[in-house]
């Protein structure tokens, strides 16, 4: 089998896994929607920083427990299994794909419910949606990998958190920065920059990853 | 003298830069006035972090290629130097920001970006105390450091430059290439950094040396 086929091949098993269970996908939500919930009854009405912080908080902590399961839910066997039909890179690439689309669903419905549940106005719409886009995508490709090293070092909850958080956080402020801009409708030119830094880091965080995932997995 | 001539060269150096440094002569600015001078403390700090820890994503590199253990070590006595050498670039420049821009922390990028870096090393050190298998170890820490060694550079030199900050060289301010420093200062300047640098790398092979013995004796005693 092409490199690629295996690719397919694997993010279909994945998904197919998903939706035979739908365990994943509809905790985080139902984390998600609750997390929204509490934050309202909280604040009732806040203004336009701390809605958009609020918003990234909510959804960083969404992503980090969504995909800190996506080695630890197949057990040893089964990871074996895949390794000799499969080459690492195809694995990790099939993860980072599946947790990509995942995080784009999760992020979309979340931005749905947060802005009908939690009115604010957005100056520049679309703009604010790329940037949830650009976040989804940069959350699962870093975590993809950050969960991998976890896993290998008996996965516990704390570990995955202190190994991902520093590296999050340069992503993150980038991510802020761009949805106020978003938010304060400022013109498009002004947040070129940011969209360019976040695709570089993404395609970087994508590249290592795919040169160092071999060695995670050769165990 | 052959292979450690190199050791002399860093300590007469930084002997050197820190008599020239607190006697030299330098220009009366505003602000800044005699504090000028921790110029050529705080930032040679930094140039020998930054090598610190690329002589360790060097040999975490050659580590996952040879698995000798002696590669590791390296990797992870340069990212304890490289700690220090933070915390002493941090420590220093707290006190010269304290005098010139009137807080020890502002609200700076270059602040709180070497801020999120030393704790992506400490989250390095946290990860290799949670794993007890040697190899293992050795590996899992060595792909943490490569993953994190890009998001570094790109929290200490890209994103800085992207917002306005205090430091030169960001938002607008000039850099290096375009300060004034007298020539005067230069000359304590440049061999500032490259004396820390050697600092840096004896003391990042002594401990090397020390862990290698002790790994031998563990391993001759058991």
């Amino acid at each position: 089998m092409s490199f690629l086929e295996q690719v397919r091949y694997l993010v279909y098993k994945e998904m197919l896994l998903e939706w035979r269970s739908k365990y994943a996908f509809n905790s985080i939500l139902l984390y998600v929607i609750s997390t929204v919930f509490v934050c309202y009854q909280a604040f009732r009405s806040v203004d336009g920083v701390v809605w958009n912080a609020l918003f990234w908080i909510i959804l960083l902590f969404a992503s980090i427990n969504a995909i800190s399961k996506s080695f630890v839910q197949e057990s040893r066997g089964r990871q074996l299994y895949y390794y000799t039909l499969a080459s690492p890179n195809a694995i990790i690439l099939s993860k980072i794909i599946y947790n990509i689309v995942l995080m784009l669903v999760l992020s979309l419905i979340a931005l749905f419910v947060y802005s009908v549940i939690f009115r604010n106005p957005l100056g520049d719409p679309f703009l604010y949606l790329v940037s949830v886009v650009l976040g989804s995508i940069s959350f699962a490709t870093v975590f993809t990998m950050i969960s991998g090293i976890s896993a290998k070092a008996n996965n516990n909850g704390t570990l995955m958190a202190i190994l991902s958080f520093p590296v999050i956080i340069p992503l993150l402020i980038v991510l802020i920065k761009l949805s106020k801009n978003a938010m304060d409708g400022l013109d498009r030119s002004v947040s070129y920059d940011e969209i360019f830094v976040l695709l570089a880091i993404n395609a970087i965080v994508i590249s290592v990853s795919l040169l160092l995932f071999p060695y995670i997995w050769r165990d | 003298m052959k292979s450690y001539w190199w050791k002399f060269l860093g300590a007469a150096i930084v002997a050197y830069t820190v008599i020239a440094g607190l006697l030299g002569e330098v220009p009366a600015l505003p602000i800044l006035h005699e504090s000028i001078r921790n110029v050529y403390f705080h930032v040679p700090m930094w140039f020998a972090m930054l090598l610190m820890y690329l002589i360790s994503v060097v040999y975490s590199i050659k580590y996952l290629g040879s698995g000798k253990p002696e590669d590791d070590f390296i990797a992870v006595e340069s990212v304890n130097v490289g700690l220090i050498f933070c915390l002493f670039g941090l420590l220093s420049g707290m006190l010269w920001a304290n005098i010139t821009w009137g807080d020890p922390w502002p609200n700076d990028p270059k602040l709180n970006s070497s801020a999120i870096a030393s704790l992506m090393y400490l989250a390095y050190v946290v990860l290799r105390n949670a794993l007890d298998e040697e190899q293992k170890r050795g590996k899992i820490s060595a792909i943490y450091n490569v993953f994190a060694f890009p998001i570094m550079i790109v929290l200490l030199f890209i994103l800085p430059r992207l917002t306005d900050s205090l430091h030169p060289g960001n938002g607008g301010n000039p850099g290096f290439s375009g300060y004034d420093m007298t020539g005067s200062m230069k000359w304590v300047f440049r061999p500032a950094a490259l004396g820390w640098m050697l600092i840096g790398c004896w003391i990042m092979t002594l401990r090397y040396r020390i862990r290698k013995l002790e790994y031998h004796t563990d391993e001759q005693s058991n």
